[in-house]
């Protein structure tokens, strides 16, 4: 595997060719392709868009067409961490506004936005089904509810960036 | 095997993990060792209790005691008190409505029924011979040796079992057709794309009891025919879709799913689909476009999926709840479940009330119980002392109504209760700056496929962004009423059609908040920031 210089690995041909193989080569498997790709890799880049099709027999505009359609599949890099917070009613009446601009304040970036150092990305979706804890966000795969501002900085430090200069994330 | 004289269930859904769940289980189990009980208690993790106001909670049986909002610190008292003395440690008793109690379906009127939840927080959701232990697979069996295809498909149609995520399709009638379509392959698809905001009861299902789910669809693929089912989980869900594998896993070791089940001839399997976020997705031909690899965009109907569905074959799609409703139908009979209910809704509605609430959670109540009794009786009304102002039935496609609704039945006959989401306002919240939520949610979650909802729901935004910034007027209302209307009539699918009926339903109830907003520039609850002139931001 060719990796680049960063702590993110620069796909080559046959690993994208071995996932679709995993999954399996038809059309219909497109969006476990593109969730396994994104797994692997951070995110779905052109290139490796371009040889999903070609693996397929679809066309490029096809897997890109899919891929940019879905929230949760990224088709640019996105920082080491992303930061989910629901605005949808439930958590829109508890106040997730509050808990957005402490978030803001703590990172210094607006919702759509990465850190300089590439640590967070901030997004604003939809309801993520955690209604009965509103306000609530999403760290990676962890669960943050019934939230205060005053909550965020704490969960935020979990997250920070490693400060030595080990270069492994530690 | 081992004789436990107590048990503890510890309520590990995702609302409590994030709690510290995990850490009050490995607090229970050392202490209880501490003292040297661990032979005696055992310790159970289960899916969420459906209390996710008061979590971590457990349950110490024999007793049935619920304990509520619990910490790693209150379980030394706990062991000492309940577990060695015998003395309940009142003041951690949950004081709500007990979930883990069960009632019967004679006295049901006004108290909660659990029918497909009744498992939820009392099994552990990873084990299989707990499930049949609770009669699990038991409808199945009955179903595959003793019923025809054809006696099921009856036998679910005189249930008057309907549709649970907000259609209301009567079940049975949907996979008759199937049944009767022609088709080499046919399909079972489970609709887990739970998306619509304030629903969180699919999830519970497929967290705490997955194999109900299971058994609803083998039994409705040995009804139809079909060789193939999909659950369909929305991505979001990490942990419903590793119960879920995990469950199918041993289904299938166990040989209830594969070829020639239970000797039956009928040959299926069932495989998770992960939703990759799409709103739309929950439109079943979205759904159907997405599991064929495309944009979730939905299809024109007819034709409709019973007899053109994945890939152009017969496909059964059926929402969780639903299904799970399947084989308490087959084991009870068809009489039994319908003499829960209404003249028209039958059997029991899975509630998710939330927002403003004492107690948010999942409640599960025979249609016909009333608006007040969800929320006054088991959410445990508003907190913090405020009063009720108003409940958005079934999410932001629903309608909004006010106190005067709170006495009517939630049934198809009165007042519709959509996928069961309840998100419950304050006197404190404005109602101008909820439906401005909504309307942005829906510009947010359109496809973009068709014009009347692409632009209109933009439009809509737009619209209450003026009036929440000053720069309404009065004629406004009737400009945006009229472009709902259009939007209802024109949309291609549910999402359009849909998207401008919380905003109609707010007009005559509210009108008071919306004028104030247009006419006199103010917002009574003082929340929308009402800062700009129309000249401003009114091109």
């Amino acid at each position: 595997m060719k990796s680049c210089n960063s702590d993110c690995c620069v796909p080559c041909e046959a690993d994208i060719v071995a996932i679709v193989d995993k999954c399996g080569r038809t059309e219909c498997n497109l969006i476990p392709i593109l969730h396994e790709l994104q797994r692997s890799f951070g995110y779905i880049s052109d290139e490796a868009m371009e040889t999903v099709a070609a693996e397929l027999g679809i066309t490029v505009s096809q897997v890109h067409g899919t891929a940019t359609f879905y929230t949760l599949l990224y088709t640019r890099p996105q920082g080491k961490n992303i930061i989910k917070i629901c605005d949808s009613p439930p958590c829109h009446l508890q106040g997730s506004k509050a808990i957005q601009a402490a978030i803001t304040k703590a990172l210094g970036i607006e919702p759509g936005e990465t850190t300089l150092d590439g640590n967070f990305t901030f997004e604003v979706v939809s309801c993520m089904g955690l209604c009965g804890v509103a306000p609530a966000i999403m760290v990676n795969d962890d669960v943050y509810g019934n939230l205060t501002a005053e909550a965020i900085p704490e969960i935020l430090d979990k997250y920070a960036a490693c400060s030595c200069c080990c270069g492994e994330g530690c | 095997m081992a004789f436990y004289r107590a048990h503890i269930l510890v309520d590990t859904g995702t609302a409590a993990v994030l709690k510290g769940a995990n850490a009050l289980r490995t607090a229970l189990v050392d202490e209880i060792k501490r003292k040297g009980l661990d032979k005696e208690i055992k310790v159970v993790e289960t899916g969420a209790l459906g209390l996710a106001g008061a979590v971590p909670a457990i349950v110490v049986y024999p007793e049935g005691v619920t304990y509520a909002n619990v910490t790693v610190d209150d379980v030394a008292e706990i062991v000492e008190e309940h577990l060695l003395k015998g003395r309940q440690v009142s003041r951690l008793v949950y004081k709500g409505d007990t979930p883990s109690v069960i009632k019967s379906a004679e006295n049901c009127r006004s108290a909660e029924m659990r029918v497909v939840l009744k498992n939820i927080g009392v099994i552990d959701p990873t084990s299989i011979d707990e499930y049949i232990a609770m009669g699990g697979y038991e409808a199945t069996a009955k179903a595959l040796t003793t019923m025809s295809p054809q006696e099921v498909i009856a036998e679910i149609k005189a249930s008057g079992l309907t549709g649970r995520g907000g259609a209301g399709f009567p079940t049975g009638l949907k996979w008759d057709f199937t049944a009767k379509a022609d088709g080499d392959q046919k399909y079972i698809i489970c609709n887990a794309d739970e998306g619509e905001p304030g629903n969180f009861k699919d999830r519970l299902i497929m967290e705490g009891d997955p194999h109900q789910i299971i058994e609803g669809m083998i039994i409705a693929a040995y009804a139809v025919g079909a060789q193939k089912g999909y659950i369909y989980i929305r991505g979001e869900y990490q942990q419903s879709v590793a119960n879920t594998e995990r469950a199918l896993d041993v289904a299938r070791e166990m040989g209830l799913l594969g070829s020639d089940i239970m000797g039956s001839g009928l040959s299926f399997d069932i495989e998770v689909f992960k939703g990759a976020g799409a709103y739309i997705c929950g439109e079943e031909t979205a759904l159907l476009a997405s599991l064929e690899g495309q944009r979730g965009e939905s299809r024109m109907k007819p034709p409709f999926p019973p007899t053109h569905g994945l890939f152009g074959m017969p496909t059964v799609i059926n929402n969780v709840e639903t299904l799970a409703n399947v084989p308490h139908i087959i084991v009870n009979g068809a009489d039994w479940y319908s003499n829960i209910g209404t003249q028209k809704s039958k059997g029991t509605k899975i509630f998710s009330p939330c927002g403003d609430v004492q107690y948010p959670g999942v409640y599960e109540v025979p249609f016909g119980s009333t608006l007040r009794e969800v929320i006054f009786g088991m959410a445990g009304g508003i907190k913090s002392g405020k009063k009720f102002k108003a409940v958005l039935m079934g999410g932001p496609s629903g309608v909004l109504v006010g106190e005067e609704a709170l006495d009517r039945s939630l049934c198809s006959e009165d007042l519709n209760p959509g996928a069961g989401a309840l998100i419950v306002l304050d006197e404190t919240k404005c109602v101008v700056d909820l439906i401005k939520n909504c309307a942005q949610f829906f510009a947010h979650e359109s496809c973009g496929q068709c014009t009347p909802c692409r632009e209109g729901t933009k439009r809509m935004v737009e619209f209450f962004n003026w009036w929440t910034a000053g720069a309404g007027s009065e004629q406004d209302l009737k400009l945006l009423d009229q472009l709902a209307t259009t939007m209802a009539l024109t949309s291609k699918c549910g999402l359009g059609q849909f998207a401008g009926v919380a905003f109609k339903s707010s007009i005559p109830l509210f009108e008071e908040e919306y004028l104030a907003h247009l006419v006199d520039k103010r917002c009574p609850a003082g929340i929308c920031e009402m800062d700009k002139v129309e000249e401003e931001v009114r091109v």
